[in-house]
Parts: structure tokens; C-alpha cells; sequence
């Protein structure tokens, strides 16, 4: 027998279920227990860059949306850097700028909105641009193990074109299920997006 | 002096934690996650899945920057009852049910523990109801309980909580389709693409084996390992019995070499 190599398996997901809010958005559920709680706000008024709103839907099979979901977010700033000591990429760090928000859908209309800016490109370990993008974790009832997926923005055309992870997407049609739309609404900049768990515009998600 | 630490990291540094030699940086991406162990998104004795499963399948992506790194968090985010369930929401005395300690670790597939990683929970109460809006189970709120908390693991991954233990209680999937008392838990690991969901069962549990729920995982095993057994040993005499609930993030690949082009 050779030696054993004696790893751990990785513990198993399970749904987080209908009161997720709870836990991780106690306001949602309806009470205030904790000082500081964790919000769908990224910016603070000195953080570097263009203040945008995302804002979406989770759908279901039979296109409605989900009330239930909870969206979180991970991105760099604007100068493409990620606030974790891994990244040590030349752009400027900001301390203040943590990169990460938690969102509830609203109980009513499913719509899930970011307060956040549009993060700088990013330079991959082979020397590539990687177009400006959002990356996004689902959970909810009935979804049994975290979803991963991206958000690309409409407006960085050439940057998408050339991106190294939509270009994995196949077939390409598929590439726009990542990819939010740009608009204008009182003077913000509002990015669209919906997810498909499921038809024929399922959204691409990353096993990641 | 331990003697042997040297020659335990020649052998393999992933699991030599008192790390005599720098190691290589842990920067070369995830694991490859094991889905064999998870539940499958689409399981249709949970009925809930089958309209919220992606049908496609899911694209493999080699972890960048991106999945490699994720938020960091500090104690200056936490308050000092965050990790006290009989305390934090109490109004006009202690929360009605068994008092609880739950403990153990955030540990990675090398086996070492994941330091300063933040840990939420939240549960029903002693009653099985939960403190939310959109629940409607005729067990009563308790006054004293909110059902959440959180904490920040120390350098060796370890955590602890205390609580009251969760009821059992019913819900819409089959007619008769009832919960395992359960403590849902969210963790962070160092990168987002550890991020993981999942539930600590009590052992001893009968209805551990009919859920439909906990049922979904397809091996044994990893049933297993979500199920806390008593530790009697971390008990406190006369005030609360405790369980040990460790949990495994995926490992992180060491980078040896950086290969550039030849003449870069």
C-alpha cells in the first residue's frame, strides 16, 4: 500500500433555506440584533470610481422571480485590485473598500439591488486582460448548493469581446446570460440583470 | 523543542502546522471541489429544487484572482454577544430550551484550520419557530431568543457559540415532512470560492434519516459528517451540554514554480 495522503473532504452543502434572512440579513426577517450589520452597500462616500446600482431577478423554471433569494458579491475596485492579501497586482488598494455586499430579494417583486462602482479590468496570472466584472454567489430554498456566476457590464464591448472566461462560453450565444445591461435613471447608472435558473436562456454558471 | 517538526515538513509542508520553512504561497487556486459528496442541484425529493435547478451543465473554470481571493473581515465588525445566542436578544431573562455550546473548527481539506474566517448562524428556537417574518408555525415566538449570531474563527480555526437547542418542526414538502433540529451555518474560508451553506444536525436525531432535505446528499459519509456528536468533555456541569461541530473547507494548492515563457 502506498502512503495515504490522508486529505479531508470538504463538508457538504445543504439549501439555506427560506429564512436565510435570519442569519445573514436579520432586518429582513423583521428585527435588529446586531450593532453592525452587513448591507448591499459597497461604497463609502471617499471610494475611487463610477457609483453604479446593479439591480436583477433570480427567475425559476416557469420565469418568476424568486423572493427568497439572497445575492452576494465579490469585485475589485477601481483599479481592477481585490482588497485580500493575494492580490498583489500594482493598482492602488483602498482599506475602506472591502469588495463584498449581501443582498436580499425584496418579498414582493423578487428585485435585488447593489450600491457599488464599476471595478477596474483585471491583468490573469498569464498576462491577460480580464474585462471588468462582478462575481456573484446565489443561495436560497431549493437551491442545494451555492450558485456561481458573473456579471459583465454592456458598455466594455472590446474588453468582453476579448475576455478570457467569456470566451470559454459555448456556445457563444450563451455569453449574454453574463453580461448587464446599461442604463440611465435620474442621473444614476443602473446595470440590468436577470438570472435564469433554468430555459433556454439559462443563465451560464461556474463550477468554479 | 519538538524535534520532528522538520522533518514532518519535508515530507509534506500542506500539513506541518508549526511550518519551520516558509512554505510555498497558497496562491494556486482551490481544490477542484468534489461534487460527488454535495447534493445535486436538482433533487426532486426536495421538492423545492426542481424549479430553482440550473439544467445546464455548470462551466469548470481554473481559479484567477477573482475565486482565489474574497472578504476579509475584522473583530471590529463583531460585537461582544455576537456569539451568544442566550444573551444577545434577551429582553427579560434567558430564552426558554436546552443551553448548548456548539464548538470546533474551520479546517481545510489539508486539515488545517482556516484562521479569521467569519462564521454566522441561525436557528429555530426551542419550539421550532423560526424569528421571521414568512414563518407562520403555530409554536410561539420566544421573547428572549433571537436565533442568530456569528464569530470569527482565532489562528487555529476554532470557534464556539452558545445557544439553546433547536426544535424539530414541520414543513410543506410532504404532507407529514419534518425538520431535524438543525443549526444552519455560513462560512467564508479565505477565498470566494470556498464560500459554503450547510447544516449541523444533533446526533441521535430520528428524523435525521427521513429528511428530504438532508437526504439529497448522496454519500453516506458526508451525511455524516454534518451530523454534531455530544462532547461531553466540553460541557459545562450544571448550566450546559455541548457539541462539536467541525467543518471543511475546500484546500488550498500551493503555487512551487512560477513558469513564465522562456526569455520573459
Amino acid at each position: 500500500m502506498p502512503q495515504p495522503l490522508n486529505y479531508l473532504k470538504e463538508t457538504a452543502s445543504q439549501t439555506a433555506g427560506p429564512y436565510v434572512h435570519i442569519g445573514l440579513i436579520p432586518a429582513m426577517a423583521g428585527f435588529d440584533i446586531f450593532e453592525k450589520n452587513f448591507s448591499n452597500v459597497l461604497v463609502t462616500p471617499s471610494t475611487q470610481g463610477e457609483r453604479v446600482t446593479l439591480e436583477g431577478r433570480v427567475l425559476d423554471g416557469t420565469g418568476s422571480p424568486l423572493r427568497d433569494v439572497l445575492l452576494e458579491i465579490w469585485q475589485a475596485n477601481a483599479a481592477g485590485r481585490y482588497n485580500h492579501p493575494a492580490d498583489r497586482s500594482a493598482g492602488a488598494l483602498e482599506e475602506d473598500f472591502r469588495g463584498w455586499g449581501r443582498a436580499g430579494s425584496d418579498f414582493d417583486s423578487g428585485l435585488v439591488t447593489f450600491e457599488t462602482i464599476k471595478p477596474g479590468a483585471i491583468t490573469d496570472k498569464m498576462g491577460r486582460k480580464c474585462a471588468p466584472h462582478v462575481n456573484v454567489w446565489i443561495v436560497a430554498r431549493g437551491i442545494n448548493i451555492g450558485l456561481n456566476t458573473r456579471l459583465y457590464f454592456s458598455d466594455e464591448e472590446a474588453a468582453n469581446a476579448a475576455d478570457p472566461v467569456l470566451n470559454l462560453v459555448e456556445p457563444p450565444v450563451r455569453r449574454s446570460t453574463l453580461i448587464a445591461k446599461r442604463s440611465e435613471r435620474g442621473g444614476k447608472v443602473v446595470y440590468s440583470f436577470t438570472i435564469n435558473l433554468q430555459g433556454p436562456e439559462e443563465t451560464v454558471f461556474f463550477d468554479v | 523543542m519538538n524535534a520532528q517538526a522538520p522533518i514532518a515538513a519535508l515530507q509534506d509542508p500542506r500539513l506541518n502546522r508549526a511550518e519551520p520553512f516558509a512554505p510555498p504561497l497558497r496562491d494556486g487556486g482551490f481544490f477542484q471541489r468534489d461534487r460527488s459528496i454535495h447534493p445535486p442541484a436538482h433533487a426532486p425529493g426536495y421538492k423545492s429544487s426542481v424549479l430553482r435547478s440550473p439544467r445546464q451543465a455548470l462551466l469548470s473554470l481554473e481559479n484567477s484572482i477573482s475565486e482565489i481571493t474574497g472578504p476579509v473581515f475584522g473583530h471590529n465588525g463583531l460585537g461582544p454577544l455576537d456569539n451568544d445566542l442566550i444573551r444577545n436578544y434577551a429582553k427579560e431573562g434567558d430564552p426558554v430550551g436546552e443551553r448548548i455550546i456548539v464548538h470546533g473548527r474551520v479546517l481545510d481539506e489539508t486539515g488545517r484550520g482556516v484562521p479569521n474566517t467569519l462564521v454566522e448562524f441561525w436557528q429555530a428556537n426551542a419550539g421550532g419557530r423560526y424569528r421571521h417574518k414568512k414563518d407562520t408555525y403555530l409554536a410561539p415566538i420566544d421573547p428572549n431568543f433571537g436565533g442568530c449570531g456569528r464569530a470569527l474563527t482565532d489562528d487555529t480555526g476554532y470557534y464556539y457559540f452558545r445557544t439553546v437547542k433547536p426544535g424539530p418542526y414541520p414543513w410543506r414538502n410532504y404532507v407529514n415532512s419534518w425538520r431535524p433540529a438543525h443549526i444552519h451555518f455560513s462560512v467564508f474560508g479565505s477565498g470566494f470560492a470556498q464560500r459554503l451553506i450547510t447544516q449541523m444536525y444533533f446526533e441521535g436525531d430520528p428524523l435525521i434519516p427521513v429528511c428530504p432535505i438532508l437526504t439529497t446528499i448522496p454519500d453516506k459519509d458526508a451525511l455524516d459528517r454534518l451530523v454534531a456528536p455530544l462532547d461531553l468533555n466540553a460541557s459545562t456541569p450544571f448550566d450546559s451540554l455541548a457539541y462539536r461541530f467541525d467543518i471543511v473547507l475546500r484546500g488550498a494548492r500551493s503555487t512551487y514554480f512560477e513558469n513564465r515563457t522562456a526569455g520573459n
